[in-house]
């Protein structure tokens, strides 16, 4: 197992620099820096100076060798607009992103796992087919409009929930419905998937020869072979919603890691995108890496490959 | 239908060596399963019984209907297939009118099936420990340390070293022969009355096969157990059969004890088959080796199933459904010949029927 995640790491790391590297050339490719810091009617010698001071002269390679090695002492530069060091930046809108995605992701679960299992048990029921629109017309609906309603539902009609803001966790339940939908279609459709897979084979069989009773043929031996690809996409999930959070953030107005990136985006804050990229893939990595983890718990067979 | 009237028909037993009631008593079981095309007769009026520790033989070629046979017995059929008989008396109760939850006591408890692949009918996330034991909690008051232990020893009873170390490992790392070893040992965690072994040899090769049968035999006697054995090896049925039942396209053509069955077959069929049978040192041939295909079991049916294939068929063999000629209690054939004359013919026709085969 330990050399089994050792092996991951290796791989991790690679990935990490790799993606760094070309984060680092696309944002540089994407603009100047100097000429952004020096504003639109600085003189030549103005922006020469600039980018003298900010080292912005010097080769691409060397560039990204003095920020890499910066970045691995943990100093990840400073906002060139706000001159705040990024790192405090981003570690003070991580939490309300966190806080949207996983809880979100854990009540899409716990949604869609038992619904795909009672969907697989009753295939071609109604009970299937209702599960089945529900997914579709899940994956179908673009996650604004699904906000903007149930803003217009439950903030303004019914005035059941705050509409905007991250004061309580009242705040939170429409983000994370808005999110579960948009998760929970893929989820379910997996399990369900699996669980017809895993159904039909030969130990199913045999455990239903055991007299053991449905609920332990369903959710001890089946579940636990259905359950594989679940964990592995649910952790690309939650690296994919601590990414893309901008759309929910902005309709609910929470000062989030997505818009950070948005603003940074659009100011050409070099430093803090180049940061929250990196930051990104490393979440991603570590969730993948998190997901063998649990996979190879799960099924003894994993680990030794 | 209630107990009361099960015991009714139980007084009467069919077949069997005469003394007690049979263990199992299957009377007229039909199984019609749904596919696509229309209705398929895995099953038709099947009957025969099981004796308390005997050892019963189903014999077939693919697709005869041997597996649904054991799965009607232990109700795991799949949802497209419908059941009747008349009755399946198992230990005096009618598995027909069980509840779910009475089926469910006996399976694994009373009642143990090793089927025929190992490498897949264990589960690959759990270790064998884990699974061997469940059995046990399910059906007895006990605790982990009983059922551990009982894991133990019946590891041993199957002939497997270091019990303790294998019982904390997964079926992938345990070869074919021990993975059957460990089916055998997980469905005499309860000591079933019976033991349905569906072609428990066919995935294994040929030097584990003749161990996991011994085996069989072996752990038969000691805990006194009812073994079925499905099979199409008539070698396997020699070695190892009290009782034997052939089947042909999902009916039982032929029933006897082993001496009857080969000493005198009376359907054409079997006499094919035993014509097929190798002769030690010459070529392996085995069942399916009578010219000619099985008939589809789809839809509706008249007459003798076997009459493409056999010599003998003539006009009376197309029309209405042949009767089973009992012979004395627990021997019988289906087939409109004369026990006299089918004898008679047995000793010149199954030679044509055998040169047939090899020229094919
Ligand atoms: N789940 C199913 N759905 C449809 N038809 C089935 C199903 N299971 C079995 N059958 C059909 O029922 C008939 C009897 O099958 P069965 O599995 O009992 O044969 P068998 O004698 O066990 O053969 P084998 O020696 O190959 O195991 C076959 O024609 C088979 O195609
Ligand atoms: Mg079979």
């Amino acid at each position: 197992m330990l050399r089994f995640v050792l092996r991951r790491l290796q791989i991790a790391l690679l990935v990490a620099i790799t993606v760094s590297i070309v984060g680092f050339s696309l944002l540089r490719a994407s603009g100047d820096i100097a000429l952004v810091l020096a504003g639109e009617n600085a003189k030549p010698e103005e922006v020469v100076r600039i980018s003298h001071a900010y080292g912005l002269d010097k080769p691409l390679y060397m560039q990204y060798l003095d920020w890499g090695a910066k970045a691995l002492s943990g100093d990840l530069g400073r906002s060139l607009f706000t001159n705040e060091p990024v790192t405090g930046l981003i570690l003070d809108r991580l939490p309300v992103t966190i806080y949207v995605a996983v809880p979100a992701l854990v009540i899409s679960l716990l949604i869609a796992v038992p619904l795909g299992v009672l969907a697989a048990t009753r295939p071609n029921t109604w009970i299937d087919r209702a599960a089945l629109s529900f997914a579709v017309t899940g994956s179908a609906l673009p996650s604004f409009w699904l906000a903007l309603m149930l803003i217009y539902l439950f903030g303004v009609m019914l005035r059941w929930l705050p509409i905007s803001g991250s004061d309580s966790w009242w705040h939170f339940v429409m983000p994370w419905i808005t999110v579960a939908i948009g998760v929970i279609p893929l989820q379910m459709r997996l399990t369900r998937t699996g669980m017809l897979d895993v159904l039909s084979s030969d130990f199913i069989r045999t455990a239903r020869a055991k007299g053991l009773s449905a609920a332990s043929v369903m959710f001890k031996h089946a579940l636990r072979n259905a359950i594989l690809p679940v964990v592995s996409v649910a952790a690309v999930s939650l690296g994919f919603l601590l990414g893309n959070s901008l759309v929910v953030e902005s309709v609910f107005a929470l000062n989030g890691v997505g818009m950070l990136a948005y603003q940074s985006i659009l100011r050409l804050d070099f430093p803090v995108v180049q940061s929250i990229i990196v930051f990104i893939s490393f979440c991603y990595i570590f969730l993948t890496l998190m997901s063998d983890v649990i996979n190879a718990k799960l099924d003894p067979r994993i680990g030794l490959r | 239908m209630t107990i009361t009237q099960v015991r009714d028909t139980s007084v009467q037993p069919n077949g069997g060596s005469g003394h007690g009631a049979p263990l199992l008593d299957v009377r007229g079981l039909t199984v019609d399963i749904a596919v696509p095309a229309g209705t398929l007769h895995a099953v038709s009026d099947v009957s025969f019984a099981v004796n308390p520790g005997e050892t019963f033989c189903i014999v077939g070629e693919s697709g005869c209907g041997k597996t649904i046979t054991s799965l009607a017995v232990m109700r795991l059929l799949p949802k497209t297939a419908r059941i009747a008989a008349q009755r399946i008396l198992f230990e005096g109760r009618d598995l027909l009118g069980l509840s779910d939850k009475e089926i469910l006591g006996l399976r694994g408890n009373r009642l143990g099936m090793i089927f025929q692949d190992p490498m897949t009918s264990l589960n690959p996330v759990f270790t064998i420990g884990n699974q061997l034991e469940e059995v046990y909690l399910r059906h007895r008051n006990s605790g982990r340390r009983e059922a551990r232990e009982r894991a133990e020893f019946l590891l041993e009873k199957v002939g497997i070293q270091s019990p303790a170390m294998r019982l904390g490992q997964y079926p992938h790392q345990l070869s074919g022969g021990l993975r059957q070893r460990m089916m055998i040992a997980m469905t005499l965690m309860c000591e079933p009355a019976l033991l349905i072994a569906d072609e428990p040899t066919t995935a294994l090769d040929v030097t584990v096969q003749a161990q996991i049968l011994q085996l069989l035999k072996n752990l038969q006697r000691e805990f006194r157990t009812a073994l079925i054995l499905i099979t199409h090896d008539l070698g396997i049925v020699a070695r190892m059969a009290d009782r034997v039942a052939i089947m042909y396209a999902g009916r039982v053509v032929e029933t006897g004890t082993s001496a009857e069955i080969f000493a005198a077959p009376q359907h054409p069929y079997t006499r094919g088959l035993l014509a097929c049978i190798p002769v030690p040192g010459s070529q392996g041939k085995r069942l399916g080796s009578i010219p000619g295909i099985v008939p589809s079991l789809i839809g509706e049916n008249e007459g003798c199933m076997f009459r493409n294939r056999c010599p003998y068929a003539g006009e009376s063999c197309r029309h209405g459904e042949i009767a089973l000629r009992e012979l004395s209690p627990g021997r019988g054939y289906r087939c409109i010949l004369e026990p006299g004359h089918a004898i008679s013919e047995a000793t010149r026709e199954p030679a044509t029927t055998a040169s047939q085969a090899t020229v094919q």
